[in-house]
């Protein structure tokens, strides 16, 4: 009798591994891949910054001030001179480190207290949901000026305060989503055969629930950098002359009687940013899980 | 009517725990937070004198207990900057939201609830590719970037309306679009899964079926099941349209709380920022316990439960 499939059909032939399907669904995925060059191509102007931007972001030209776009300064110039496109491109750098920083403070947070709290239940359980319940209580933005006030405005503190307010939410996510895998029957069979808790946690729900994860942390992306971007904006984060999108905008907002330019452009790229993780988020749903209803 | 009781009573803890945050935020301060607020060239006598009056020097939980006896009585305390009560302070600026919210609120269901309703229903290929797009654009835009550029344009250019701090109808127009567009987009989104959700439901095979005109069918069945989740939202929305002033305020100039809020953190006024964290919390608890009371109303599920 043979024992495997192979000797069955000896000629079959290998299958497509699940992830170059999945791959494949993605790249035909029009919205996630849309989202994907967006987001992607602004990550890469993040990091080569310094090798893309023609002017120093904090160079004052005081013979070229508030200056239209022109083939000289794509972007324009603000009132000191300083070159609006080179700004955009380190604002890229700013904005999204702090975005992308407190993304991971949000969901690293959750995934900790959600797989204790799901996996081990108990006392653990009870006391990390009712402390959830008392932070969804009251509006995000709230526990954010919270934070704020009392670590003072800027842009650490923003990071912090927008990471720390986005935690329970990812708590409940990945709770429910924990819930699920551990009645599976592996994990039976992996506490049958020995395994630890949280030698199960770590090695078999954990890689179980990191999709999921991933795409909670790119749907939410979004709301993260309007925020972060936000509270810059109102003077609460980033302080000038840094260039980041939000505070760019106050400054703009102060020019905006005389040049559209200064304004215009870094709230384009902000809007640029969330819509890329937007498509994307909603392609990487799509593509692993269908039915989540988020 | 227990249902009720337990949950009013559920808000106590909620609120007491906010309070405790409030606290906290000057405990972790780094720093003397009165030194902070009083700046660099304050004697020390005078710093002795605010920690005295403040009753910052006394136990944790003695001034925990007499803040929260104080606010059950309506006393928030007094501002450092202004020395005026916080209350009435935050009173003075409840009406400038309350109006900028609910006619962001109105804007957003108005818009958003029938686009949804359309799209789910008479939805061709074309019109349903426009309104997703749509959707994502009212989602990902920045309403404080789109508050700028059209006041801009409405104001410097066309001279529509007042640039700074109009207070006329006119000038509530621009703000509450701001404001409003991300909820009309998530509304939109919102009502028309839950009625596509609804209209492939055996129920309403069934309506169909009895030869009910299809006007009674979306009217009737689908759209007040699809209600359910949308009133969630729309308490959701409230409270998010409310944290939404404070970027939106600052726009306008609009002499509301979440301008309010903004200015007191950045003058490190620590009465003012936990008065209006309470307040705020208080109003957003309140909501809550409206969308769940509303559920009782239309949900027969609930009060079973």
């Amino acid at each position: 009798m043979p024992d495997t499939i192979n000797e069955i059909h000896p000629n079959k032939p290998t299958q497509v591994p699940q992830r170059t399907r999945m791959l494949r669904r993605f790249v035909r995925h029009r919205g996630g891949m849309v989202g994907l060059l967006l987001f992607g191509g602004l990550l890469v102007i993040a990091i080569f910054a310094q090798q893309i931007a023609p002017y120093d972001p904090l160079a004052l030209d005081y013979h070229s001030t508030l200056q239209p776009p022109s083939p000289a300064h794509w972007f324009g110039t603000d009132d000191l001179g300083r070159d609006i496109l080179s700004r955009a491109i380190w604002g890229a750098r700013e904005s999204l480190r702090v975005a992308l920083l407190a993304s991971a403070i949000g969901i690293i947070g959750g995934l900790v207290f959600g797989l204790i709290s799901g996996y081990l239940g108990g006392w653990a359980d009870v006391l990390i949901q009712r402390i959830v319940e008392i932070m969804l209580a009251f509006p995000t933005i709230l526990l954010v000026l919270s934070i704020v006030a009392a670590l003072g405005p800027n842009l650490t503190t923003i990071l912090i305060a927008a990471g720390i307010s986005t935690i329970p939410i990812y708590i409940r996510m990945i709770r429910s989503t924990v819930l699920v895998e551990r009645e599976k029957e592996y994990i039976l069979a992996s506490v049958a055969l020995g395994a630890g808790q949280f030698g199960i946690m770590a090695r078999h729900i954990l890689p179980n629930v990191l999709s999921t994860a991933i795409i909670y942390t790119t749907l939410g992306l979004g709301g993260i950098i309007l925020a972060t971007s936000g509270l810059s904006y109102v003077g609460l984060g980033a302080q000038p002359p840094t260039p980041e999108w939000g505070a760019m905008l106050t400054e703009g907002q102060r020019l905006f009687r005389n040049a559209w330019w200064p304004a215009f452009f870094p709230g384009l790229f902000i809007f640029l940013a969330v819509v890329g993780v937007n498509l994307l988020g909603d392609g990487l749903r799509d593509l692993f899980d269908p039915n989540m209803n988020v | 009517m227990a249902y009720v009781i337990r949950r009013l009573l559920m808000t106590i803890p909620v609120l007491l725990g906010v309070i405790f945050i409030t606290f906290a935020i000057i405990k972790v301060t780094p720093g003397d937070p009165v030194q902070l607020m009083l700046g660099q060239r304050a004697t020390a006598a005078r710093v002795a004198e605010l920690r005295l009056q403040l009753g910052l020097d006394d136990p944790l939980l003695v001034q925990y207990g007499r803040y929260v006896l104080n606010a059950a009585r309506g006393n928030l305390g007094t501002s450092i900057r202004s020395q005026t009560p916080v209350l009435q302070e935050i009173m003075l600026r409840v009406p400038s939201t309350l109006e900028l919210t609910t006619a962001a609120l109105l804007l957003s269901v108005l818009v958003g609830i029938p686009a949804g309703v359309i799209a789910a229903t008479h939805g061709s290929r074309v019109l349903n590719q426009v309104i997703n797009v749509l959707a994502l654009i009212g989602l990902s835009i920045p309403g404080y970037w789109l508050g700028i550029i059209s006041l801009s344009f409405f104001a410097v250019e066309l001279n529509w309306v007042s640039v700074l701090g109009g207070e006329g109808i006119k000038d509530l127009i621009l703000p509450a679009i701001a404001l409003g567009l991300p909820s009309a987009a998530l509304f939109m989104r919102l009502t028309r899964n839950t009625m596509l959700e609804a209209l492939g439901s055996d129920y309403v095979r069934t309506a169909r079926a009895k030869g009910l005109p299809d006007y009674l069918v979306v009217w009737k069945h689908v759209f007040r099941n699809a209600m359910i989740p949308i009133i969630t939202a729309l308490g959701l929305q409230t409270g998010a349209l409310l944290g939404g002033t404070v970027l939106i305020e600052s726009v306008f100039a609009r002499p509301g709380l979440g301008r309010y809020a903004v200015t007191a953190i950045l003058n490190r006024d620590f009465p003012q920022v936990q008065g209006m964290i309470l307040f705020s919390a208080v109003v957003y608890v309140v909501l809550n316990l409206i969308v769940d009371l509303t559920y009782v109303v239309i949900d027969p599920r609930v009060r079973r439960s």
